[in-house]
């Protein structure tokens, strides 16, 4: 996984309540057993004037020249309900996104991001949509800045927003971090447990 | 210290603390289904990775697979196929139960779990899908997670979880008649919304709770998604152990003894803390049906579409009004007079045997309205069989409905089946998502007796009007 500790990128504004993972990415999008091939059906419902086609409707943001090689997303609370389909992250990820603010995430959605390296920053609406106010005049321009390291958001302007993201999410995004590589690291640990617990549960066990 | 039942589960399946702020904790049962468990088994095969306790670790056909009589592995959806059969042979590789298409054990897996006694209380069990919740119902620590996490899972019989913050839904008295779990998670959603419990494990507790079917403890436990909670659950009491008594892998003997000694400890203590109580009344509680494309804008069904001024606690205005717009209402309509085009029963909500008892009673000698396709889709194929025994599908047949094989279906369509551009569905399903049902579809989600009553009605209807 890529490492992730400082981005300044063009920002898009999709700035919805409740964008669910059916949104992000249809079922019908989803064609392949496979974890690729997923960035042309992002928003499908959204970006293209008919369902299954590929006309763009020029009325939604990202295809919009002004936001061409957008790679953080700003958007409402509860982003990523619905589905708990990682191929949302996955076609966000392979479309360039890196970082996605929004007021609260949902939390199987969260953990996906983590994940994928795609850094979810969670921040009050006001703060976004301050931001997407500075941004929308000229957004090639007026680039916003996420910085892991720093645990901070830079607005255009320069005004610097602190956020707070859980220790573990944070470590396995600035490290680019495979986890199970991490937990088989204390397999030992695990087996114990196994076997102690096997005496007290040991219906569990099959 | 006084311990809430989540507590109890987690401190049961704690490894190890990360120091990161994450714990490590044990994860007894992973199920898995062909559309985010096959790429799960694929990654982490290619990845040369062991499944650590395949014995654990089940598999099943819901999501993507037809539900016309006599299928197999072949999809309205032009992929499909794929689908089914890497999960297949993925899944036989790695030692795991599979539950295949013709397997009289299929279902959802959501309602097959309990069925074959996989689901337990005080255990934890995952699956990459967010309706996971719905089996905390049963006392166990059920939650939906990702694919790459569900490689995780079976790679190491564990996950890394940050502990979720911890919310009480208490509903006192009973759920007035014609009321159900439905209607009940319904109203939940409207008075927290959409992200009421947002990361929160919830536990229901009360009166109103000890009082529903174990099938209705299932669907308002699978609703807790859709409030973005972590995971909901249920204290298990007498009638849970006498359900999973003699299930397939469920303990038996000596040790079901054993076992249910243990799970009679499974309750909240008195004086226990949580981060937020949230009490509901049962009485109040009416016939739920929602006008929007959230599961958080619902209405009682004989109320007026709110105004804007009514919801703007939790909709911008841009989101109201797109709603409105999608679904073709307006403020202060009335839903009973909706015209409807389809009708349908079915999905890891409301597709258990109460369920379609429940249906099967409002329609029995009734007809569906004309031009109304009424479907009902079993939630397993054990429940359509003990359906057919009692005679419920010749109902439904009689009624003009659909009797399909088990599996998710038309609660969204994966399968490439789906209802039509702006078709007007009722639907006993979890989610009214703009084009879930299909494109353009504008759903509307309510229990199983009011889609059997639109469907007679041939528009949005109480069915306390129909009840005999």
């Amino acid at each position: 996984m890529e490492p992730f500790t400082r981005l300044t990128a063009v920002a898009a504004p999709l700035i919805r309540a409740n964008v669910d993972t059916d949104a992000i990415i249809p079922s019908r999008e989803m064609r392949t057993v496979s974890k690729v091939g997923l960035a042309d059906g992002l928003f499908a419902g959204w970006r293209y004037t008919e369902i299954g086609g590929r006309e763009r409707n020029p009325g939604f943001v990202l295809n919009d020249p002004a936001y061409q090689g957008a790679r953080i997303l700003l958007s409402g609370p509860n982003f990523g309900c619905g589905s708990s389909r990682e191929h949302a992250v996955w076609a966000l990820a392979e479309y360039g996104f890196r970082a996605i603010l929004a007021e609260s995430f949902s939390p199987i959605f969260h953990g996906n991001c983590v994940r994928n390296g795609v850094v979810p920053v969670e921040l009050p609406a006001a703060v976004i949509g301050g931001i997407a106010a500075q941004v929308v005049p000229a957004p090639q321009e007026r680039k916003v800045t996420v910085d892991l390291v720093r645990c901070e958001v830079v607005a255009p302007d320069g005004e610097a927003t602190a956020f707070r993201i859980d220790a573990e999410a944070r470590e396995m995004l600035l490290e680019g971090l495979d986890a199970i590589d991490l937990t088989l690291k204390r397999c030992r640990a695990i087996e114990a447990f196994r076997e102690a617990d096997r005496s007290r549960r040991p219906w569990i066990y099959l | 210290m006084a311990q809430t039942l989540f507590d109890k589960l987690w401190s049961a399946h704690l490894v190890e603390e990360l120091g990161s702020g994450a714990d490590l904790i044990l994860i007894d049962r992973i199920m898995l289904h062909e559309r985010t468990g096959g790429v799960a088994l694929k990654s982490l095969a290619a990845a040369g990775r062991n499944v650590m306790a395949p014995g654990q670790a089940f598999a099943t056909m819901d999501h993507v697979v037809d539900t016309f009589p006599g299928r197999g592995d072949e999809t309205l959806m032009p992929t499909g196929r794929a689908f089914i059969t890497a999960t297949r042979e993925a899944a036989l590789a790695a030692g795991l139960q599979l539950f295949d298409l013709a397997d009289p054990r299929q279902g959802i897996v959501h309602v097959i779990s309990p069925e074959q006694g996989i689901v337990l209380p005080g255990a934890t069990l995952v699956c990459p899908d967010s309706h996971t919740c719905t089996q905390g119902a049963w006392g166990a620590l059920a939650w939906g997670i990702g694919s790459t996490e569900a490689e995780h899972a079976l790679a190491t019989s564990t996950l890394r979880v940050s502990r979720p913050k911890q919310m009480l839904i208490e509903v006192s008295g009973r759920l007035a008649p014609g009321v159900t779990a439905k209607d009940l998670a319904l109203h939940i959603l409207a008075e927290l919304s959409a992200a009421g419990a947002s990361g929160h494990v919830v536990e229901f507790a009360g009166e109103a709770i000890e009082g529903l079917d174990l099938d209705g403890r299932q669907t308002l436990c699978n609703m807790a998604t859709e409030l973005a909670a972590f995971s909901a659950v249920i204290a298990p009491d007498e009638r849970v152990f006498e359900y999973l008594n003699g299930r397939p892998f469920a303990p038996a003997g000596e040790l079901w003894e054993q076992a249910v000694a243990s799970w009679r400890t499974l309750k909240s203590d008195h004086e226990a803390h949580y981060d937020h109580r949230i009490a509901i009344e049962a009485g109040q509680v009416a016939p739920m049906v929602t006008w929007g494309t959230s599961p958080q804008q619902a209405i009682p069904i004989g109320a007026p579409v709110p105004t804007y001024d009514e919801v703007a606690d939790r909709d911008s205005r841009e989101a109201y009004d797109r709603a409105l717009e999608y679904m073709q209402l307006a403020s202060g309509g009335r839903l009973e007079e909706l015209p409807i085009d389809a009708a349908f029963i079915g999905s890891c909500t409301n597709s258990r045997i109460a369920d379609l008892r429940r249906a099967a009673a409002v329609l029995k000698g009734r007809k569906v309205a004309p031009g109304v396709k009424a479907i009902c889709v079993p939630g397993s194929t054990s429940v359509k069989r003990q359906a057919e025994a009692e005679g419920l599908d010749r109902i439904f047949i009689e009624a003009g409905f659909e009797w399909r094989e088990s599996g998710c279906s038309m609660c969204f369509f994966a399968g490439g089946e789906s209802f039509g551009p702006r078709e007007r569905v009722v639907s006993s399903t979890n989610r009214n998502f703009e084009s879930r049902q299909g494109p353009e579809t504008r759903s509307h989600l309510a229990s199983p007796e009011t889609v059997a009553a639109s469907a007679v009605m041939g528009r949005l209807a109480d069915p306390r009007g129909l009840a005999r």
